[in-house]
């Protein structure tokens, strides 16, 4: 079975909420609209405080090509926009607070009825960016940008990540188990836009009824290819090199390859944009772990406070360690009062128990990291560097080629936090640069 | 909302720590001890025994003179007691064991800030150390007998490396112990250090180490087999002269080295191609000072040696990352 070189077989831990079916979650009285739930740059706000706002209504306006808007995720009245601790920035960032008036109103004209699939690539392109589509993998990359490769850049092959690589997460599975149609559509739109003829679906093979249903449900163009269970086998570069054998060289794009990727979930909103003119307010999200009292897969709007989606899944239950996507490369929280993004695809809660609060040691040289890094690089030497903040040397030993996957921090017998380490010189790689410009 | 924690990615961890790793080569010892112990009896035990706790007596005590954080659990100081004691003759006196295990974890370990952060395989050290000062007390072999067998603990015996030596010094023909079979080195029952004795018992512990995936199969396959080269070729060319490789393979502390010793993560290269490197130099270099040195034994020189080189292969064996543009 196909897959790359490096990687770990963490517990994958999917069985807390592998067999829930979706459910909806039901409106709130309040939402919290981030303006920023994309990478590159910021969007500026369309509204102020006291506006009347309709499902669907756009609240911001990107500033760039590399960015993306947000939209209203239910009727209600704008209560005012102020700055709140940006969940994976860490830094304060201005955030539409919305009171909802109940009545889940939609802006005019929404839901509309069209068949993409007859229609222009460059418009369809223009739908996916005006809907603020981003990849809900957790990247959160504009989707439009990975959608428009310069001339000189051709693209041959577009594979869906439905791996899932990170353990505890069931969103993708549940989303190809109960909404294939919305995936397969998604896919035939990137095939126009794109110009292709076929699609690879590369998924994880611990998820049998999930390329069953696939493999049933797609059409004679789009492929299912089962891959090896092995972290991080989702990851974008692994993902190519495991189905095309191609590596995207250091420094480089997908497109670099001749291949564009993106998740279900992003297939899902495309089609929903494309089909039915929806923009992308909403997602479906795994709330799991053992620190939260009834682990649920739930359809959930953008903008709902966290509070909210704990309260909805029983509330917590001995947490001590609340995550925002996977445990491999998932952000810690410490306040429920953010609201769920569009990169949100769990909610992780861990227990005492399973907390990891030991101290670290001296590397001991063995090279476990060595082995399990999917980038081959030398996360010992990383982390040498970072304990003493050696960034220039750092940048030598490949720091930049550095996913942060995780994969060398979970297998370190020494417990070093090598992803901690990588994290800090990149900051201060960045810092210098910024300086020197 | 009570204790919430906030750290890096990623939020799990493998249960294999350092205390695990360290367990496992223990484990992986216990069979070449308990046949040091069967040949050599109680006093056997007992070197073991002193050995080991006062290497944990000293790293702890040490520890609290430099107000360092006591790693006694992480258990690498009950290893490096069990891989001292390994290294020496079973009637070694206390005082001899106290100094070995001194210099082990003070000058091998504790000076360069603890585990991790030594050049050289601490027990290596010590054991190079007593050699070079007590050489008499540290060549004292008693014979092999069984555990039942209560009589004779005073007769002595060479090692097959000894005997070898003084044969080539003494320009001698080495037909007469070339004669004598592989089987008593390949079960023990030898002349030789307490833990070296027996290649059954050091072949078990090392695949054990390989199967947990605590080692590779490198650093002993390519460590030996460079021995057994080399000096086939010599045998080949006069073998009234050099002894076979099969002698040498069996003899002395060549398998408890390369298993054990230069497999040491610490004082060994952190990748493939840099372990098979260091392997091949400890290799020749332990063939050399058997073939032609004044020590019948190289391989504690061998291993030493080549861990003052391990940072320099390191730096040129790194691993080719994914993508790179050449």
């Amino acid at each position: 079975m196909k897959t790359f070189k490096g990687g770990i077989h963490p517990p994958a831990s999917k069985e807390l909420g592998m067999d829930l079916k979706i459910v909806d979650m039901p409106l709130g009285s309040e939402y919290r609209v981030l303006l920023q739930q994309h990478i590159g740059a910021p969007a500026k706000p369309l509204v102020t405080k006291g506006d009347m706002v309709k499902k669907g209504q756009v609240l911001s306006e990107p500033l760039g090509f590399v960015s993306a808007p947000v939209y209203a995720p239910t009727s209600g009245i704008v209560r005012g926009i102020s700055k709140i601790v940006h969940p994976v920035t860490g830094l304060l960032a201005p955030c539409i607070y919305i009171d909802a008036d109940g009545k889940d109103e939609w802006a005019q004209g929404l839901p509309l009825e069209r068949d993409p699939l007859e229609m222009d690539p460059g418009d369809l392109k223009g739908l996916i960016q005006s809907a603020g589509i981003v990849g809900m993998g957790g990247a959160t990359f504009p989707t439009h940008v990975k959608l428009s490769p310069p001339k000189d850049k051709p693209i041959d092959t577009f594979i869906v990540n439905g791996a899932e690589c990170e353990p505890y997460l069931n969103a993708d599975y549940r989303l190809m188990l109960e909404e294939p149609e919305r995936i397969i559509g998604g896919i035939q739109v990137v095939m126009r836009i794109l110009g292709l003829s076929e699609a690879i679906i590369g998924i994880e093979s611990n998820k049998p009824e999930a390329i069953r249903v696939m493999k049933e449900k797609v059409p004679g163009t789009i492929r299912v290819e089962p891959l090896k269970v092995k972290y991080p086998q989702g990851a974008e570069k692994h993902l190519i090199d495991a189905v095309i054998s191609r590596k995207v060289p250091s420094g480089g794009l997908p497109m670099e390859v001749g291949a564009v990727v993106q998740n279900v979930g992003t297939c899902a909103a495309i089609w929903d944009a494309c089909s039915r003119g929806i923009p992308l307010i909403e997602r479906i999200t795994s709330v799991t772990g053992r620190g939260i009292a009834e682990p649920r897969n739930i359809r959930v709007r953008v903008g709902t406070p966290l509070n909210d989606v704990i309260a909805f899944c029983g509330g917590l239950k001995d947490a001590s360690k609340i995550i925002y996507g996977g445990p491999m490369m998932g952000i810690a929280q410490y306040s429920l009062d953010i609201p769920v993004m569009k990169g949100t695809s769990g909610v992780l809660v861990l227990t005492a128990e399973e907390t990891n609060l030991d101290s670290f040691s001296a590397c001991i040289g063995c090279g476990r990291c060595i082995d399990a890094c999917p980038m081959q690089l030398n996360p010992s030497i990383l982390s040498k560097c970072g304990e003493k903040g050696l960034w220039e040397q750092s940048v030598e030993f490949d720091l930049l080629d550095c996913v942060e996957c995780g994969s060398c921090t979970y297998v370190c017998p020494a417990n070093r936090p090598i992803v901690h380490f990588v994290k800090h010189l990149k900051a201060l790689q960045r810092s210098a640069k910024a300086k020197e410009a | 909302m009570k204790d919430i924690y906030i750290s890096s990615s990623p939020h799990i961890r493998s249960d294999e720590d350092v205390a695990w790793i360290m367990r496992q080569v223990i484990y992986a010892l216990i069979p070449g001890a308990l046949v040091g112990i069967y040949f050599f009896g109680l006093p056997a035990l007992m070197v073991i025994l002193i050995s080991v706790v006062s290497c944990m007596v000293i790293e702890a005590l040490a520890q609290r003179v430099m107000r360092a954080k006591n790693t006694l659990s992480d258990g690498s100081a009950a290893l490096t007691g069990l891989l001292l004691a390994m290294n020496l003759p079973s009637g070694a006196p206390w005082w001899l064991i106290v100094t070995g295990a001194f210099i082990a974890i003070i000058i091998g370990k504790q000076v360069y800030g603890g585990l991790g952060n030594n050049p050289f395989n601490p027990a290596l050290v010590a054991r190079v150390f007593l050699l070079i000062s007590f050489p008499v007390q540290m060549t004292s072999w008693p014979a092999p007998r069984s555990f039942f067998n209560e009589q004779a603990d005073a007769v002595s015996a060479a090692t097959p490396l000894g005997e070898l030596k003084e044969l080539i010094f003494a320009h001698s023909d080495i037909t007469a112990l070339a004669g004598k079979g592989l089987m008593d080195p390949f079960l023990g029952n030898i002349g030789g250090s307490l833990g070296e004795i027996s290649a059954l018992a050091l072949i078990l512990g090392g695949l054990y180490l390989i199967l947990r995936k605590v080692i590779t199969w490198h650093i002993p396959v390519f460590f030996i087999a460079t021995v057994a080269v080399f000096t086939g070729i010599f045998w080949m060319i006069d073998p009234d002269m050099y002894a076979s490789p099969a002698f040498h393979m069996l003899s002395g502390g060549l398998i408890l080295g390369a298993v054990f010793m230069a497999t040491d993560m610490v004082t060994s290269p952190i990748t493939i191609k840099g372990k098979i490197i260091f392997a091949m130099g400890c290799g020749l270099i332990t063939a050399v000072i058997r073939l032609w040195g004044g020590y019948p034994e190289g391989v504690s020189f061998a291993i030493l040696i080549m861990n003052a080189f391990v940072p320099l292969i390191n730096r040129g064996t790194g691993p080719k990352k994914f993508g790179a543009v050449s």
